[in-house]
């Protein structure tokens, strides 16, 4: 087994792991945990995307993972913003009641 | 020589898959919010940390090998915020689920 094929094995297995804790977004309840399961697929990607790269040699690959990880803070940070602006206005909206 | 390094890959990216494995059986079973944060950021910093330090001996160019760190990095900083966030979120809702 060289080590390309170890390389590309766990990529497969992090992806695996990765879809499994996906069943999160299913079963919720909060918003928020939704969002840990968005947070793992965005590390989890950068993962196999590292592995793939260097596993097949195609140095550009990491480039793709790059805006992944890039990408991936930008959802949680813009839907965990909105999420926390609008309780703090339903937070005003009952102290002036 | 090779095979030191090797192996030294072998046991890191096993190690990184590990934390992928333990991740998401934690965020599958934990039974809040908070214990969920608290697998994910192991994923994010010792599970993506650890892939990419056992790729390391295996790229070629020092440009490649300084771009896995770079890449490792970003998603350590996103990993930061995003948990801070997350947190504030899950205090404000005030709901433990």
């Amino acid at each position: 087994m060289t080590i390309a094929n170890f390389l590309l094995a766990a990529a497969a297995f992090v992806l695996v792991m990765v879809a499994i804790g996906l069943a999160r977004i299913l079963y919720g309840p909060a918003d928020v945990d939704r969002i840990l399961s968005v947070q793992l697929l965005g590390s989890g990607g950068v993962a196999v995307l590292l592995l793939l790269s260097v596993a097949v040699t195609l140095p550009p690959i990491m480039d793709v993972a790059l805006m992944l990880g890039l990408l991936a803070t930008f959802v949680s940070v813009a839907f965990l913003r909105k999420a926390t602006d609008s309780s703090t206005a339903s937070d005003r909206a009952t102290e002036n009641q | 020589m090779r095979l030191a390094l090797d192996i030294i890959t072998v046991v890191l990216v096993s190690a990184g898959g590990f934390f992928f494995l333990a991740g998401t059986i934690g965020l599958l079973r934990f039974p809040d919010t908070l214990t969920r944060l608290h697998a994910l950021t192991k994923v994010d910093n010792l599970g993506l940390g650890l892939i990419v330090f056992g790729l390391l001996p295996q790229v070629e160019s020092r440009i490649d090998a300084l771009k896995l760190i770079s890449i490792w990095l970003l998603v350590q900083m996103s990993g930061a915020i995003v948990s801070q966030l997350i947190a504030e979120a899950t205090r404000r809702s005030g709901r433990q689920t």
